[in-house]
């Protein structure tokens, strides 16, 4: 009993850095944030649960599934070659066949749970896995956008369950978070733009250069927070929480427009950190 | 790590006042006060981000100067009703006056003189303003923790002013240590102050 524990806990510990606890805890948020702009306060908990049990199944599943495929990337990289897949501590067969189990597991549960959530469900996971990582991350820079309307499925698969159909704030929800993506990934790609380039992937910042990905990344963080500002306006959000979400976009904006004029690694890192902060508090404010 | 945990709580405390705190009041303090504490919570949130040594910016001089002016303008707006109009044409004059003295490259001391002045008047405006109103009976007397944050705004300007002329009174090391402490209270004051007034 006590070995089958210790297998567990080691099984676990090397599992759990391959569903990139951050990235997906966040996109979590937006499908739970989703669901309560449309049934707030949350009445049926066994609701919500199932919501964030089949959401994290099927985001943590896809992205143990992008890291099996990326995994002769991730052990060129300096930020990566150190992942469990890159330096061998987990096989590809066991990553792969864990990444298929929670993503079934995921997706199965969602289409139990209501089809049409469901359907979205599998459409960010088919995005993410197959058109992005699969067909274009390694062909295009502008592979993102596709990142990007995967990344936006949770919020608009969250708030259609709560609705039961999708409806035009369910849309300008997606695309906040389809906005929001280039000001969290350009600015990632900058910062580690050598280790793009020693593993062959187009990035914005390679194949456009630095100052037009800087302007990419204002512009997109102007239209996600405009995006959010009205799906906060047309949902009723209180005026009181509006004031809140418009200082902290003034915040995101200033920080994009002074990484465009006085550019520095810092400011970058910070904008980095800021959008992620940003698209938390939005998530929380779009709860309330 | 402390000093992290405590511009959190400056943030939080900012955000909640941003939020609700200030609910209730005309338009222009309603702008007013959602300016000066949507940059405490913004400045609160950039520090933890990218460290106390962002305060080396230029632009902190600039936003430090907008906290103080847009307090201090919501106070007069709401309180002194005879000098709504005047402190208005005051405050709007001296943002931009510090804004175009900062941007542009002046020669001599005027940025300095307008800096003291406008940042001058603010404080003190902030400072007396709640604790007059509280002793005559004007405000509950809860009020006069604004004042008392106004003190402790005025105490932090003057620090990093000193300190950006060359002629620190405190070290550097110590200014940072304590400054992030020093923003929370002075949070703490303004949110409590405004709460009881």
């Amino acid at each position: 009993m006590h070995s089958v524990l210790r297998l567990i806990r080691t099984k676990f510990k090397l599992y759990w850095p391959l569903t990139k606890s951050l990235q997906t805890g966040l996109l979590l948020s937006t499908g739970l944030a989703g669901y309560m702009s449309a049934r707030c306060p949350v009445m049926h908990w066994y609701h919500f649960l199932g919501l964030g049990v089949s959401l994290y199944l099927a985001i943590a599943g896809s992205t143990i599934i992008n890291m099996w495929y990326d995994r002769d990337i991730d052990a060129v990289m300096n930020r990566t070659h150190h992942r469990p897949l890159a330096d061998r501590r987990v096989t590809p067969t066991e990553a792969v066949r864990l990444g298929l189990v929670l993503s079934v597991l995921g997706v199965g549960l969602a289409v139990a749970m209501n089809p049409l959530y469901g359907l979205i469900v599998f459409a960010g996971l088919f995005f993410d896995v197959v058109v992005y990582t699969l067909w274009l991350k390694r062909r295009t820079a502008w592979s993102i956008v596709w990142g990007g309307i995967a990344g936006g499925m949770p919020i608009l698969a969250g708030r259609a369950y709560g609705l039961g159909q999708i409806d035009g704030i369910g849309v300008l929800l997606t695309l906040a978070v389809l906005f929001w993506i280039p000001t969290h990934i350009l600015t990632f790609s900058m910062r580690y733009h050598t280790d793009y380039q020693a593993a062959k992937i187009p990035t914005f910042p390679s194949t456009y250069g630095f100052p037009a990905t800087r302007f990419t990344i204002a512009l997109s963080s102007v239209i996600a927070a405009l995006s959010i500002g009205t799906a906060g306006i047309l949902i009723g959000m209180q005026w009181g929480f509006i004031r809140l979400l418009v200082v902290l976009s003034i915040g995101l904006f200033l920080l994009a427009v002074a990484s465009v004029f006085r550019p520095t690694e810092r400011i970058n890192f910070g904008l980095f950190k800021y959008a992620s902060l940003y698209m938390l508090a939005a998530m929380i404010l779009l709860s309330i | 790590m402390t000093a992290r945990i405590l511009l959190l709580l400056t943030g939080l405390l900012a955000a909640w006042q941003v939020a609700i705190g200030i609910d209730g009041a005309e338009a222009l303090p309603i702008f007013a006060y959602t300016v000066g504490f949507g940059m405490l919570l913004v400045a609160s949130l950039l520090l933890i981000i990218l460290g106390l040594e962002a305060l080396d910016s230029p632009i902190v001089v600039i936003l430090s100067t907008t906290i103080p002016l847009s307090l201090s303008l919501g106070l007069v707006w709401e309180h002194w009703l005879l000098l709504r109009a005047g402190y208005l044409v005051f405050a709007v004059l001296g943002f931009l006056a510090i804004l175009f003295t900062r941007l542009v490259p002046f020669r001599g001391r005027l940025p300095v003189y307008l800096l003291t002045i406008v940042h001058g008047i603010a404080g003190l405006t902030i400072f007396l303003l709640p604790i007059a109103w509280a002793l005559s009976g004007r405000a509950a007397p809860g009020f006069a923790l604004v004042g008392a944050g106004g003190a402790l705004i005025g105490l932090g300007g003057l620090m990093l002013s000193f300190l950006k002329a060359g002629r620190p009174v405190l070290s550097q090391a110590t200014i940072l240590k304590i400054l992030p402490g020093l923003l929370l209270l002075m949070t703490a004051a303004f949110v409590l102050g405004f709460a009881l007034a």
